[in-house]
């Protein structure tokens, strides 16, 4: 029977290494596959890499890229979890008239309701920061689109898992070896 | 411990010397042991063929006529070696060039290092001459692969390159050096990799993997066996034959598994695939434990997965985690290299023969004997089969030869009726299916092993893909015996035509040149054979010949090769006719 698709993290440990990201976008384009977002960062261990991808397929799909995730030579490991093994946010910026801070004054109640901060504010705009779910950006986004947004640009979700993920003692074995 | 790290540094700041990064590459070379390499030169990659030119009585440059022969000769180098094999070419043109080769490497896990050369480091990126994305474009199809901008990095590179390249499940490592990065003089030293942290080579095998496997084999009324390449990658062949010979079981082949043991083998039961024998693929679907041995059930070996060997426990020996349950459902996953895997498993298997359930394999190759072999073998009509040609050969090889095949039909009759008596003796493109590999990789199976026969079996269509390397033979004094079965066409895609098409033959039909004289014009003894009177001598005087020789057999136009299972059908569901 076809299994449902739906939304998976993946945590990805790597070494920091040129044309990493190449290779493993390949094989979600391969196979026909939509990455919903992707970021890559440094990790808890010095000079590892951890990449948060998110995407929507069938968990039998998601095994079999996993699996051809951490064939990839320089890929250390790679887990993959559902929304609720994880802990996560995204973070989007907003750009907006400065004149609107004083022209309508709910704006400052959508702020502080959405526990949104300003980042700055000069005479021509201001810069609202919000970090979360995508959900609660989203109807920020909704909420501040009626006054009319300048810019607006949202992260790719990070993640950490409930589970210990246990790269480091993997790494140590890999030296012992 | 650590006094011997200080000893081991010392001695390789003792051994360090300031060359450039060209002679580097050749000296990295010389250290892994490459005594022959295949490539063409070009602008950005002159600095290391200047070095080759110095070092050419320690490593022999083979100049192939276009940049996809030298990888294709590097893979059959390789294939009948087990070593790795190595192309060398230049950037833009000479390095896309290379890229069927490589793809070919990745999907049948060849070892191969390719070197290209690139525009100095301060262009990149500049759309400058010749200058091509060659790591970005080769991604997708080398198992690693890595751009070298500073000299300095050339032998750590070059180490990790042949490590992964050959370890674990084997495949192609291409690394691109900048020009400036050729000519930049640095202190050398080389040390082989041993490790590269992020990539485990080899999975550990869990004993109770082992045991469960032993457990189902040893339980099991009716078992089989698909083996793959890998039995012959993992060097396992003794371990093999020891263990189903031990627990009797029927053993089928893929057309990269073949020869792994002897063609006579009594537990020999014929290919699985699409044009395999009928025996193995009906009994795929009938069997209740299926043991597959180092190979990845490719669609080409399944048919429709749906309806494959459903009623059977699976048992998956497997060195690549990625392959177990990608096509098929395991019940038992066996990780680990196949030599270790099957040496462990052994102790635990009970003596068996399942003589009856053999004999199963027996009635239904004599259906398959009297309704397709026998007509291929011993054909009554007076076209000329490719089936009878590959008796010939096996007459005068004596199952001693390598047969090096290219794609299409006549691969197909290679594979079903070559004999084989040593291993690593059936050198073909499986997974990409390359039209144009025949040719090239004779020439590197031939240079890999002087000693041995080999033939290159092409159809008419493949051989003029890469018809140039006969420059190649020419030149090198090769000793490749090449035979070009030609009915005239593209026959496979013809008889799909035939079969799924209604007959329009698009496209198809060839008008030929002519092949011996065309062999001539490279100074290779060349015959034409028409009929059957002339065959067998002809084969004769072929195998004979010291030297390279062309010989072509004009078959039937419009043969089709059987058995075969249509496009999403059943392996059961295979046609006879």
């Amino acid at each position: 029977m076809e299994q449902e698709s739906k939304q998976f993290t993946v945590s990805v440990y790597t070494e920091n290494n040129i044309g990493l990201l190449n290779r493993i976008s390949a094989i979600f384009q391969r196979r026909h596959i939509n990455i919903e977002s992707i970021n890559s960062s440094v990790s808890e261990i010095e000079n590892v890499s951890k990449w948060t991808i998110v995407v929507n397929l069938t968990e039998e799909q998601m095994k079999k890229i996993i699996g051809q995730i951490e064939k990839q030579v320089e890929v250390i490991k790679a887990y993959y979890h559902t929304e609720e093994e994880i802990i996560y946010q995204e973070s989007s910026i907003f750009k907006m008239k400065s004149d609107l801070l004083f022209d309508e004054r709910q704006i400052q109640n959508i702020i502080k309701d959405s526990n949104a901060r300003i980042v700055t504010v000069n005479k021509q705009f201001f810069v609202i920061e919000k970090s979360g779910r995508k959900e609660e950006i989203e109807l920020l986004y909704r909420e501040l689109s009626f006054f009319g947004i300048m810019q607006f640009t949202r992260s790719g979700r990070i993640a950490v898992s409930k589970e210990e993920m246990k790269i480091s003692k993997m790494l140590e074995e890999a030296f012992n070896h | 411990m650590e006094t011997n790290t200080i000893k081991q540094t010392q001695e390789t700041l003792q051994k360090t010397e300031r060359i450039s990064g060209s002679e580097a590459i050749v000296r990295c070379l010389l250290a892994e042991g490459v005594s022959t390499l295949y490539g063409y030169p070009g602008g950005a990659i002159m600095p290391v063929y200047d070095e080759l030119y110095k070092y050419q009585d320690q490593i022999h440059h083979v100049l192939t006529r276009h940049e996809q022969g030298a990888t294709h000769a590097a893979q059959g180098y390789a294939r009948i070696s087990g070593e790795v094999g190595v192309a060398i070419a230049t950037s833009g043109p000479g390095a896309t060039n290379l890229i069927t080769g490589i793809a070919d490497a990745q999907i049948d896990s060849t070892p191969m290092v390719c070197i290209t050369g690139q525009v100095a480091s301060h262009l990149l990126g500049s759309d400058a001459f010749q200058e091509t994305d060659i790591v970005g474009i080769s991604t997708p199809v080398t198992k690693w692969n890595h751009q070298i901008t500073k000299a300095s990095e050339i032998p750590e590179v070059m180490a990790k390159a042949f490590y992964i390249a050959k370890s674990g499940r084997p495949g192609p490592v291409l690394i691109d050096i900048t020009k400036d990065a050729q000519f930049e003089e640095f202190d050398f030293s080389y040390e082989k990799c041993k490790g590269v942290r992020s990539y485990k080579a080899v999975p550990e095998t869990d004993e109770n993997s082992l045991k469960a496997a032993a457990k189902l084999i040893n339980a099991a009324k009716k078992p089989m066996v698909v083996w793959g390449q890998g039995v012959i990658l993992g060097k396992a062949e003794a371990e093999f034959k020891a263990f189903i010979e031990k627990a009797g079981i029927p053993s089928a082949w893929t057309i990269l598994g073949v020869s792994a043991i002897p063609t006579a083998h009594p537990l020999n039961v014929g290919m699985v695939g699409m044009h395999g024998n009928y025996a193995p693929n009906v009994l795929t679907n009938e069997c209740d434990v299926l043991i597959a041995i180092g190979m990845r059930f490719d669609d080409r070996v399944t048919g429709n997965l749906a309806t494959y060997a459903k009623q059977a426990k699976v048992i998956h020996f497997e060195i690549d985690p990625a392959e177990v349950d990608k096509n098929v459902k395991t019940d038992v996953a066996v990780l680990g290299d196949a030599k270790a895997s099957l040496a462990g498993i052994l102790p635990y298997i009970r003596k068996k023969s399942h003589s009856i359930w053999r004999r199963a394999f027996d009635d239904l190759y004599a259906i398959e004997y009297e309704k397709v072999i026998k007509n291929d073998l011993h054909p009554t009509k007076e076209g000329l089969t490719m089936g009878e040609v590959m008796k010939e050969i096996n007459i005068q090889s004596k199952g001693e030869a390598a047969i090096v095949s290219d794609v299409g039909q006549h691969q197909m009759i290679a594979c079903r009726y070559a004999n084989f008596n040593q291993t690593k003796s059936n050198i073909t493109s499986g997974g990409l299916g390359t039209m144009g590999f025949g040719l090239p990789a004779a020439i590197g199976a031939k240079m890999a092993a002087p000693e041995r026969e080999v033939v290159c079996v092409c159809g008419d269509g493949g051989y003029q893909m890469t018809i140039q390397e006969l420059g190649t033979i020419f030149q090198q004094k090769a000793a490749v015996k090449i035979v070009v079965l030609n009915n005239d066409f593209l026959g496979m895609v013809r008889q799909w035509q035939q079969l799924f098409f209604d007959k329009r033959y698009a496209s198809t039909e060839m008008t030929n040149p002519d092949f011996v004289a065309i062999a001539k014009g490279y100074h290779l003894n060349a015959r034409r054979v028409t009929k059957r009177e002339e065959l067998a001598e002809a084969v004769q005087e072929m195998m004979e010949s010291k030297e390279a020789y062309f010989l072509e057999v004009c078959v039937e136009k419009e043969d089709n090769v059987f058995p075969m299972i249509p496009t999403g059908a059943s392996v059961s569901d295979i046609r006879l006719s």
